[in-house]
């Protein structure tokens, strides 16, 4: 059984169970890249963070922590929407300019969001490129199929 | 004294509870949506094998499919057979056919893997061997060309 007042690092998803503004029963603390001394950094420069390494799961996670009372809420949330709207004009551009190059290095600094987005731009332009050589029109096998050589299907058991 | 210290005993001891209950009901819940994600995935890729490889799933892949996600798979395809037939005149559209905008009603295709004969619509047939090249109609040989068996070769 949990003392009251222990401290301890529980998953999101418990947490937001277990929240309830009227019986108190947890109280949750900001993790660091939520609070002040980072926020400022973020709004000096937000290009500039390694959001992969802060995140992976930087808006979502930080979206997510709204659900707790906390009197810091609106600066996070104009915070976090900052943040996006500084990164994202460097994304889209970057996704749709690079045709056929190793992305690795722009992908690597990018929360799991971005990198969605990122993805999304690169297919579009992928796809474009495909249809200017005249490729649109080729029919082709099945995804399952193609991954189908490569994996074995083994029996299971019992 | 002794009757306020087994009250305060007695509220203790509910907030113990119902922190256990929302404790374990909360595990309970991320359980079942983890399970949920995980079957509803299943269903969307089961959906989308009618459309990428067509209405007979090749064995290996019904052999893991749950028996409800078979009859899943054959009322889709009933469903979906029913609205094609309702649609495009007496005979219906297929709709799972020319995916990609057709270029021409003939193409180029080499096989992949031994077949067998194959049959055009004037009645003539075609050996389909391993590495030979075929002009075939198109809408003959898309079904096959997605399910790995021709190679739709540009030219």
């Amino acid at each position: 059984s949990f003392l009251q007042g222990s401290k301890l690092e529980i998953p999101l998803w418990l947490a937001k169970g277990l929240h309830d503004s009227k019986r108190r029963i947890i109280s949750t603390e900001l993790p660091k890249i939520y609070r002040e001394a980072w926020r400022t950094v973020f709004s000096a420069d937000a290009n500039v963070v390694d959001l992969h390494k802060m995140g992976p799961y930087y808006y979502s996670f930080g979206s997510q922590l709204l659900n707790f009372d906390n009197p810091e809420n609106p600066e996070i949330a104009q915070t976090i929407l900052q943040t996006f709207i500084s990164r994202f004009r460097r994304i889209m551009d970057s996704s749709q300019n690079a045709y056929n190059e190793d992305t690795s290095a722009l992908v690597a600094r990018l929360d799991e969001l971005e990198r969605a987005l990122f993805r999304a731009g690169q297919k579009g332009l992928n796809d474009f490129q495909c249809w200017e050589k005249g490729q649109a029109s080729q029919i082709t096998a099945s995804s399952l199929v193609q991954n189908y050589g490569k994996r074995k299907f083994t029996d299971m058991d019992g | 004294a002794a009757s306020s210290r087994s009250r305060s005993e007695a509220k203790s001891g509910r907030t113990d509870l119902i922190f256990l209950i929302r404790f374990r009901h909360c595990c309970l819940l991320r359980n079942q949506r983890c399970v949920v994600a995980y079957l509803y995935d299943r269903l969307l890729r089961i959906r989308a094998l009618r459309w990428e490889y067509g209405s007979v799933l090749p064995s290996a892949i019904h052999f893991h499919m749950s028996a409800e996600e078979v009859e899943w798979f054959n009322r889709y395809k009933k469903s979906l057979a029913t609205y094609m037939r309702s649609v495009g005149g007496e005979e219906g559209l297929d709709l799972t056919q020319d995916i990609k905008p057709p270029k021409s009603l003939y193409i180029e295709v080499r096989c992949l893997k031994d077949y067998g004969e194959f049959e055009i619509d004037d009645g003539t047939t075609v050996l389909l061997k391993k590495n030979s090249q075929h002009f075939l109609p198109r809408w003959k040989c898309e079904q096959l060309i997605r399910q790995g068996v021709l190679e739709h070769v540009l030219s």
